[in-house]
């Protein structure tokens, strides 16, 4: 089967908030793609949609082509982490994934193998309950890849996590699109997906608002920008700003300067003999351009501390 | 494997990997037996002859294997092979005891119960629960054929004077009533397996104690047995094929003795010429409760079980609603129906065993301490008691799949314990504990989940017998099996209604 996930066109209200307002995008086998967006955005809902455990109201989520309702044995299809708490606490980890593992008809023989990639031989036979949240989310990984799925659909991996874990969980995924996987994986900080996702699905208010490679978010929010050094910052501004340019400090002896090409630049703070010590295009980090995409996506905004 | 057997699979490995849901199951099992064991274990019962302490006798039982009363006045001569005995009850009067209106005065008045006897027997010899036919009058039921205890057929006659036939042929007699001795009508046959050639042939009269009913304090009912005996004038006797020269003897079959060794409210005849007056005391009928413990009383201690397995199965369920498990099963399993009914086979299997192995030691076990401690136990086939052990295995598993049910639309475990303690262990309580009045715990029994205690019963009601056939002393308003399919519809109807919602909401 294909490793994708399409979603088409969903629309799902929870009493009277618009939780989906026509999300729509593709998961492609592959790559990580990151599915993110603030709080509230619909991310979690989408994917509860997607595995058949909340119904639309309208519009289609299909994995490999399929309705998930229709998979019978729906974990050979898609390994899903949605809520890594979601766990017997009297239970030990290996009996959690050996009534999954039965549920599906695999044997007892792949739980241990999954164990062993999630890193949880040792503590296979202890009780869910006593395990961190970090031990938590590797038994919930080792939970989706119990069915070997071409498809992965893991909700805020990353939360409550270590950096060692972080780490351990971005290889990972990398890892398992490099096989040729399709996986999607939801945060609400752009900086955890920073290195890991190829794609990007930037969801705000129930709708996508971006669906695009990392590498063209960037170029997109860096657009036009130029990064002036000076010594004489004020001078600067001055003519620039007498030049139609948008220009604003962003640093003790930095300028960012929208309107003007690098040329012109050079050319006008040569002409009013203002110092310069560099001039060159503008690179916007990840978190920057998600900002900027979401600004008008975000319900509950910070007001200044 | 089969998708569902997959799920099965699945429910029963989520199931034993809880250490304590298997341990309560262990510990319902336990509680059921120990507290059966324990009160067999204290039940002791022994009978006075004299001032000494004996082994109490035990209680005769019929042909058909019932325990039985077989207490009767008796005047016969010996039968062998064919022949017949006719005579002509000219009147029955009786004497009835009733509450003492002054403390320690006797209070007898005239009267005769409604199921009073008397009439012509035949009966294989002059023990208790020998078996026997009988045409007879009877106080209040008209004329009637009954054999070996149980058999009971009405006639026309409404009541004496009446002329009364019984014909013997073979193993097989025949009941003849008539009102002027000679246009005769059939009551009834009775063939009676194995009757010796030699058997006794004669007159009998029975009177069983008078039952009254009375409403307690508390709003159940007391019931009370006294004295009464009957007198019935006999006429125009005679016997056909009686031994040459055999002369009619007298017994008082199944008298109480004193404890002075005399016999306890004596029988008695008187011959005048051809006339016999005859007196008795007595009743020939099944017995139940008074006639020794029912083996389901061993098995008291299965309300602590189904308490038990009520929480078990609610919280196999509930559990995974209040970590959010509930998702993770549904992701593995997106068909919702079939993964309640695999939850439901599962939960119910698992409380059948425990209650097979449960009733299957308190049963067996529990008769025999009981019955080394001297109590009487009612004898009860091999196939009766298998019933009872199976039938509260099932009981124990329906009343899991209703928790189930309950915990899975309710979602919430306190509540849905409540709320299945209240439906399938309260109404049993409150209706065999003689608390309400008759009518209303006989509803209780017929309506809630725990009509299905029903299948526990031992004890037959016969019309024929006026007994206080009451859920206190064992007698249930629904017929075992029917009580326990009330019990399994409402099982199934809440697993029905489970499964609607799980399918209609988001999870």
């Amino acid at each position: 089967m294909e490793a994708t996930i399409e979603v088409a066109g969903l629309r799902k209200r929870f009493g009277g908030v618009l939780a989906l307002d026509g999300m729509s995008f593709t998961v492609t086998p592959g790559r990580v793609t990151g599915f993110v967006g603030p709080n509230g955005a619909g991310k979690s809902t989408t994917m509860r949609v997607v595995l058949g455990l909340d119904a639309a109201d309208e519009g289609t989520a299909l994995v490999g082509g399929r309705p998930y309702r229709s998979l019978r044995t729906p974990l050979a299809h898609v390994g899903a982490l949605l809520d890594a708490a979601a766990l017997q606490p009297s239970r030990t980890a290996r009996n959690h994934l050996l009534w999954l593992a039965h549920s599906q008809g695999l044997p007892g023989r792949r739980v241990d193998e999954v164990l062993e990639l999630a890193g949880l031989a040792s503590v296979a036979r202890r009780r869910a309950g006593g395990f961190s949240l970090g031990m938590r989310q590797r038994l919930g990984i080792a939970a989706a890849l119990l069915g070997d799925p071409p498809v992965l659909m893991l909700d805020e991996p990353f939360n409550g996590l270590d950096p060692e874990g972080i780490v351990w969980i971005r290889g990972f995924l990398r890892s398992l699109a490099e096989e040729g996987r399709a996986v999607l994986v939801s945060s609400h900080l752009m900086s955890e997906l920073e290195d890991t996702a190829g794609h990007l699905v930037v969801v705000g208010r129930g709708r996508v608002v971006a669906d695009t490679s990392v590498a063209d978010l960037i170029a997109a929010a860096s657009g036009g920008l130029v990064t002036l050094r000076t010594r004489a910052r004020s001078e600067a501004m001055e003519t620039l700003a007498r030049a139609g340019a948008t220009v604003s400090a962003t640093g003790r002896d930095t300028l960012t300067v929208g309107g003007l090409a690098a040329e012109r630049v050079v050319e006008l703070l040569g002409r009013d003999g203002v110092p310069f010590a560099e001039v060159g295009a503008h690179r916007a980090t990840l978190e920057e351009a998600y900002m900027d995409l979401t600004r008008d996506a975000v319900e509950f905004r910070g007001v200044a501390r | 494997m089969s998708g569902f057997g997959r799920l099965v699979r699945a429910e029963w490995t989520k199931f034993r990997t809880v250490r304590g849901w298997v341990l309560g199951l262990v510990a319902a099992a336990a509680l059921t037996a120990g507290l059966g064991l324990q009160t067999a274990a204290g039940s002791h019962s022994s009978c006075g002859a004299g001032t000494v302490e004996v082994a109490c006798p035990s209680a005769p039982v019929g042909p058909g294997g019932e325990a039985v009363t077989d207490a009767f006045s008796f005047v016969h001569q010996r039968l062998d092979g064919d022949g017949a005995i006719t005579a002509r009850v000219a009147s029955v009067t009786g004497r009835i005891r009733k509450p003492d209106v002054r403390p320690g005065v006797t209070n007898l008045v005239s009267g005769v119960v409604p199921w009073a006897k008397a009439g012509v027997m035949v009966k294989d010899g002059t023990k208790e629960g020998a078996a026997y036919a009988a045409v007879m009058v009877t106080g209040a039921h008209g004329v009637r054929m009954q054999h070996n205890f149980t058999g009971d057929t009405g006639g026309t006659t409404a009541s004496a004077p009446a002329w009364l036939r019984l014909v013997r042929s073979g193993d097989k007699l025949i009941g003849y009533e008539s009102a002027d001795g000679r246009t005769w009508a059939e009551v009834g046959t009775a063939t009676l397996a194995g009757l010796p050639d030699s058997v006794r042939i004669g007159l009998f009269v029975a009177s069983p104690g008078d039952l009254t009913f009375s409403q307690d304090a508390l709003g159940g009912v007391v019931s009370a047995q006294r004295f009464t005996e009957a007198t019935a004038v006999f006429e125009e006797i005679s016997v056909l094929g009686a031994a040459a020269g055999d002369a009619w003897r007298y017994d008082d079959i199944g008298v109480t003795m004193g404890p002075d060794g005399k016999p306890h409210h004596p029988g008695g005849h008187v011959r005048r010429g051809d006339t016999f007056t005859v007196t008795g005391v007595g009743d020939i009928a099944p017995v139940g409760d008074e006639g020794g413990m029912r083996i389901e009383q061993t098995l008291t201690g299965l309300f602590t079980a189904l308490i038990v397995v009520v929480v078990v199965a609610v919280m196999f369920i509930t559990a995974e609603y209040r970590r959010g498990l509930i998702r993770t099963t549904l992701t593995a399993s997106p068909r919702r129906g079939r993964v309640l009914a695999a939850k439901a086979v599962v939960a119910g299997a698992v409380t059948f065993v425990t209650g097979l192995v449960a009733a299957g030691i308190t049963v067996p076990l529990g008769r025999r301490i009981l019955e080394a401690n001297g109590n009487r136990v009612l004898p009860v086939s091999t196939l009766t008691e298998m019933r009872v052990v199976a039938g509260s295995a099932a009981l124990l598993a329906l009343t899991a799949v209703l928790a189930l049910a309950l915990g899975a639309l309710l979602r919430r475990g306190v509540v849905a314990v409540t709320v299945a303690v209240a439906v399938t262990v309260l109404p049993y309580f409150l209706a065999t504990v003689s608390v309400l009045p008759l009518e209303p715990a006989r509803w209780l029994l017929r309506l809630t989940p725990s009509a299905g205690f029903a299948i526990q019963q031992t004890l037959v009601e016969y019309p024929q017998v006026a007994a206080h056939y009451t859920p206190v002393l064992g007698y249930y308003p629904l017929p075992p099996w029917g009580g326990l399919a009330v019990s399994a519809a409402y099982a199934a109807l809440a697993l029905g209604l489970a499964v609607v919602k799980l399918r209609g909401r988001d999870a």
